[in-house]
This record gives structure tokens, C-alpha cells and sequence, in this order.
């Protein structure tokens, strides 16, 4: 298709969304790293100049740091975790023929649709409330005393409604991917003799293989930047403040921008590091 | 051991009978085909004796004993499937290894009966390969590999050699054939090709729309067909079929006759008509031909080359002995 004449005109008319986009991310981008080599302190006394790396040696050196990169790397594997063995599940029994399956669906799909601050706070206070709360209510119709989720358990609870709104999303891509699957094959290695957790370890799991590699992929880049369920439930305090939590306290608490600044340029980092990872398993996947 | 015994089985799904009542029983190390157009239930008679469907009533019996509720990885009965249906993930070797790790035979044993299995199918070279990095007739050969290495009491084939191309398919057709005089085992295969029918079967069965119109070997069903249906299915080019004046001088309704029972002329015969298209094959050569009061072109087939031209005008002997008669019900008439 492609003439010289073609391939000018292709460019010129793809050029204005390349430049909106690049525009999107360098400017950001830049200023991120242009604040990040300054002492910017809006409310005490604004641009006071060139640090070179202080605020990355600050950044990383602080107390908070390592805690919230571990905070980070929990909520994000927990919900992983819950989120691909539950969609696994889940799309295996949606994939049967049962009754009213069109409603079932949607409904699995809705929370997908709910925005993440709604989301976390219909949990805060619908279920997690100690006294008017759902769960408050259950636990005490077994006579038992209402556990106070966000304090006791916050990084749980935040998990949990984290993986309440990522499951859809797991399960509708894991459910095409089950769907795709040979029926013939499943048929074959039953007349192999291959009981039911025989197949689903040997035919269902390696079929839906690549299929969680891109669910983990698109996840990890995403939960990375979880931010509203934090903001809304515990504000970063009992431990679960994340990576970009810390960087939103010293912008916006603090008022430092060249710190946060600096945390930025980490965070790109490592969103960058988990994408190169991720992609080569996913490539390695492809390619098989 | 391999014999299978179907005793008035049905199969319904939802309230659409597929299969009604059906009788039919296979000998041990018999090859049979079962034959049909498409859509005939062939396919759901095949996965109703290897137990991957219910029957909804009747028995199935293998050797002896009733198998009708054993589900189907005890009924030692082995599928290959028309899409081969091997396991992508895995290499050949353990493809044909599945149904032995299955069964807890351990790697040693499992190793030795897989290199046989290989050795026999021309496979020891891509033990190591995925089945993604095979031809479409070496995966046909895993297939039919994993299938053996189960030594099972009957091969069931559904269709096994619709995706190959043609020269292929002749090929595996033979491999087949060679595979059942080397294991003896019985083997159902199930085809809507004729000609795949006539080639391999001891016993084919003829197929339509769930009913079994008749069972027989290649020869008798090629000789004697019971009814009109099974006349134009078997053998090819199909019969020639002709009613009203020309069948009523045979004191039948129809009367059938097949392309290679007409004799040409150009200068005298029993029927007059008009050359349609010819095809020379060189060995053969093919004449549609057009005859008054019959709305489908005569097909004839003669040996060698004969020298007939769109539009000529030509004479047509039906061999007497070779006409087929049926009656108002399309069977035939003795
Ligand atoms: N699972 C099924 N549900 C409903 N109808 C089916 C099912 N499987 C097959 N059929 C119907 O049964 C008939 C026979 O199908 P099949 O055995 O596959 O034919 P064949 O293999 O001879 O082409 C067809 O009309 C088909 O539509
Ligand atoms: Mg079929």
C-alpha cells in the first residue's frame, strides 16, 4: 500500500494526534523533571534555585520511603492475586450454561463501571462502617464483636476494594479467553483420562496463560497509581500509605514540589521497570 | 478385544430427535465407516459410542459388557478428532504421553511406548517440536499417536482427514488402512467422503438423517443398494437416474444406472441425446448428456478417449444386467 505519495499524506494527517499526545506527556514530563532539581517550596518563599539531586537523596532517605514502596508492592500483589484467582473462577462459571447468564454477566461487569472514590466510599461506609456498616451488623448477629476494618485491618480492607473493582476486569478478559478455547480438547483429554482438576491444570490453565499475563500487565500499571481508595478511606495512615500517596503528601501537605517532584521521576521509573518486565513475558508469550 | 453393540439408542437435543432408534453391532477388528451427508448425525453417533454425549434411551455394549453409563475415559475406546485437538502447550512427546501420565504409568514405560508409538508414525524427529511447528498431516499423526499409544479396544475417527489437502489426504488414507492391518484393532471412522468409504471400509454404514438406510460392505452396497438414497450416494461419478417412460419399459418406477454401465455411440443406441460438456481425464472421459424428458444431463463414463463435441448428437446402452429398479417408495426391486 505503501507509495511514497501514500505514506507522506499518512504522516501529515497522523501528525496533529502525534503532537497532541507528545505534547500530552513531555510537557508533564518535563516539568516533572525540571522541579525535580529544585528547592520549590510554594507557601515558604516559592523557587529558591538549583539543588542538583537533593530532593532524590532526600526523597529516598526519608523514613517514609521504603515503608510506602513495600505498602505499594502489597496492595498491588494482593490484588493481583485476589483478582486473577478469583476471575479464573469466576470466568470458569460463567462460562457454563446456567440460568439467566446474560444478567449474570452484567452484573459481574457493573463495579468495573463504578467510579473508584464512589466505590471506596459505598465501602467505607455501606460495609466497613463499625457501627452502621453491613459487615458491623453481620458480625454482630453471630454475637460477635464489628471489627473496625480501617483500622485494624487497613491494608485489607483497601485490597479488598481495590480487587472489588479490578475483578470484573479480570474475569471479562479471562472469560473471552476461556471461550476461545477448543472445545475438542477439553473432550480429548477427558477421553485420556484426565479427571476435572487434571484438565484444568493441564489444558484450562496454560490455554488461559497469556491471558493473565495481560490481565497482571494492564493491572500493575494501573494499581500502581491507586490513589482515591486511600484518599477516602485512611488518607495514608496506618501503613497504608503507597509510593504515590507519599509523593501527593509532600506536594500537597508538605508543599514541597521539588520533593515530590523527585518521587515522581521514581515513580516513572519504576511503573518502567515493572512495563519492561511485564512486556518481556508477555513477548515471550506471543512468541511461543 | 473391540466390540461395540448399539441397541435401540436414541438421542435427543431438547425436543429435535437426532438419532431415533438405532440398532447396529461392530465386530471385533472390523473397520467400519459410517457415511452420511453432512448434518446426517454421524458425528453425534460417534460421540454417543465414546460417551462424550448421553444417549437419551437404548444400551451401548462393548465387549460384553454394558458400557451405557461409563463415562468415557473407562470405556477404553480412543478419539481423533477433526481439529486433532492436541494440546498446544505441550510437545509431542507429551502430547502422546498425555493419555500414560494420565494413567500413572511412570516416565520409563511412558517414554518407551511414546518412541514406539513415534517410530511407527514417523515422528522421532519432532518429539521435541510443539504441535504449532507441525504440518497439518504430521499433527494428524500425533493425533492418531496419542490415540495408539492407549491400546484401546476401538479407534474412533471423526472425520480425521477433512483438513488435509488432497494429495494428503490419499496418503494418510492409506497409512489408515496400513494402521488397521498392523494393529487389528476395530476401528469406526466416520466420513462423508464415499470415496473414503469404498477404499477403507470392511462395513460401512449408510447414514441419513439418523437413520441407518443400510449396512454392508463396499461391494454390496456398490452392487445391491437398498434404496434410491443409498444407489446415488456410493460410488462415483453418482447413478443416473430416470423415471416415467424410460423406467416404466423396466416395469419400475425409477430406474438407476451408473455412469460406467453406458456405452456410447455416435451411430445407434437405445436412448437419443446431445452431448453437454466432456471432460477428458485422459484415462476417462466424462460425458454429461442431454436427453428428451429428463431434466438432470446423463453422466457417462467411458474408458480412453472418445472424440464427442459439445452439441453432437450421440446414442446411449444402458448394460441390461447393470440397471438398478426401484419402486414408488425408492426401494428396489429385486
Ligand atoms: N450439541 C448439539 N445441540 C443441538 N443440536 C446438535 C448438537 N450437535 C449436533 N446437533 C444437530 O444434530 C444433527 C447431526 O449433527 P452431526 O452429528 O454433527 O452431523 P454430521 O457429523 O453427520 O455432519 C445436526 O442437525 C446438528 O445440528
Ligand atoms: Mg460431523
Amino acid at each position: 500500500m505503501a507509495t511514497q505519495h501514500s505514506r507522506s499524506a499518512a504522516r501529515i494527517m497522523m501528525a496533529p494526534a502525534v503532537v497532541l499526545l507528545l505534547g500530552w506527556m513531555l510537557i508533564p514530563l518535563t516539568m516533572t523533571l525540571y522541579f525535580s532539581f529544585k528547592k520549590y517550596l510554594p507557601l515558604r518563599g516559592g523557587d529558591l534555585g538549583w539543588v542538583g539531586f537533593d530532593n532524590y537523596v532526600r526523597f529516598v532517605s526519608s523514613s517514609a520511603f521504603w515503608p510506602s514502596v513495600q505498602t505499594t508492592l502489597v496492595i498491588v500483589g494482593g490484588v493481583l492475586l485476589i483478582t486473577v484467582v478469583l476471575g479464573v473462577l469466576l470466568a470458569i462459571l460463567l462460562d457454563q450454561p446456567l440460568w439467566g447468564q446474560g444478567i449474570v454477566r452484567i452484573l459481574v461487569i457493573a463495579p468495573f463501571f463504578v467510579m473508584p472514590t464512589v466505590s471506596a466510599l459505598v465501602w467505607k461506609n455501606m460495609f466497613m462502617d463499625p457501627v452502621n456498616g453491613l459487615f458491623a451488623h453481620l458480625w454482630k448477629f453471630f454475637g460477635a464483636q464489628p471489627v473496625e476494618w480501617l483500622s485494624d485491618a487497613p491494608l485489607f480492607s483497601i485490597i479488598l476494594i481495590v480487587s472489588w473493582q479490578w475483578l470484573p476486569f479480570a474475569t471479562l478478559i479471562l472469560l473471552t479467553a476461556i471461550q476461545s478455547l477448543d472445545s475438542e480438547q477439553l473432550e480429548a483429554s477427558e477421553m485420556d483420562g484426565a479427571p476435572p482438576l487434571a484438565r484444568f491444570g493441564f489444558i484450562i490453565l496454560p490455554h488461559l496463560s497469556r491471558a493473565i499475563t495481560i490481565v497482571v500487565l494492564i493491572q500493575t500499571i494501573f494499581l500502581l497509581a491507586v490513589f482515591a481508595e486511600i484518599f477516602v478511606t485512611t488518607q495514608g495512615s496506618f501503613g497504608t500509605r503507597t509510593l504515590t500517596y507519599l509523593i501527593f503528601q509532600r506536594v500537597l501537605e508538605s508543599q514541597n514540589v521539588g520533593l515530590g517532584s523527585a518521587g515522581g521521576v521514581y515513580a516513572i521509573i519504576l511503573a518502567n521497570i515493572v512495563a519492561i518486565f511485564l512486556m518481556r513475558i508477555v513477548g515471550k508469550n506471543l512468541d511461543s | 478385544m473391540g466390540q461395540i453393540t448399539l441397541n435401540q439408542i436414541t438421542k435427543n437435543f431438547g425436543d429435535v430427535q437426532v438419532i431415533p432408534p438405532l440398532d447396529l453391532r461392530i465386530d471385533d477388528g472390523e473397520f467400519v465407516v459410517f457415511v452420511g451427508p453432512s448434518g446426517c448425525g454421524k458425528s453425534t453417533l460417534l460421540r454417543l459410542i465414546a460417551g462424550l454425549e448421553d444417549v437419551t434411551s437404548g444400551d451401548i455394549t462393548i465387549d460384553g459388557r454394558n458400557a451405557t453409563e461409563v463415562p468415557p475415559a473407562k470405556r477404553g475406546l480412543a478419539m481423533v478428532f477433526q481439529s486433532y485437538a492436541l494440546y498446544p502447550h505441550m510437545s509431542v512427546r507429551k502430547n502422546i504421553a498425555f493419555p500414560l501420565r494420565m494413567a500413572g504409568l511412570d516416565k520409563a514405560a511412558q517414554n518407551a511406548k511414546v518412541e514406539a508409538a513415534a517410530k511407527v508414525l514417523n515422528l522421532t524427529d519432532y518429539l521435541d517440536r510443539r504441535p504449532g511447528q507441525l504440518s497439518g498431516g504430521q499433527r494428524q499423526r500425533v493425533a492418531i499417536g496419542r490415540a495408539i499409544v492407549r491400546e484401546p479396544a476401538a479407534f474412533l475417527f471423526d472425520e480425521p482427514l477433512s483438513n488435509l489437502d488432497a494429495a494428503l489426504r490419499v496418503n494418510m488414507r492409506l497409512e489408515i488402512s496400513e494402521l488397521h492391518q498392523t494393529l487389528k484393532t476395530t476401528m469406526i471412522y466416520v466420513t462423508h467422503d464415499q470415496v473414503e468409504a469404498m477404499t477403507m471400509a470392511d462395513k460401512i454404514v449408510v447414514l441419513q438423517a439418523g437413520v441407518i438406510e443400510q449396512v454392508g460392505s463396499p461391494l454390496e452396497l456398490y452392487h445391491t443398494p437398498r434404496n434410491r438414497f443409498v444407489a446415488g450416494f456410493i460410488g462415483s461419478p453418482k447413478m443416473n437416474f430416470l423415471t416415467g417412460q424410460y423406467a416404466a419399459g423396466y416395469d419400475a418406477a425409477t430406474i438407476g444406472v451408473r455412469p460406467e454401465h453406458i456405452s456410447v455411440s455416435p451411430s445407434e443406441g437405445t436412448w437419443t441425446g446431445r452431448v453437454g460438456v466432456s471432460e477428458h481425464l485422459g484415462s476417462d472421459t466424462f460425458l454429461y448428456v442431454d436427453i428428451d424428458g429428463v431434466d438432470d444431463p446423463i453422466t457417462v463414463r467411458s474408458t480412453g478417449e472418445i472424440s464427442a463435441r459439445h452439441g453432437d448428437t450421440v446414442y446411449l446402452t444402458p448394460d441390461a444386467s447393470k440397471i438398478h429398479r426401484f419402486d414408488k417408495q425408492d426401494l428396489r426391486i429385486a
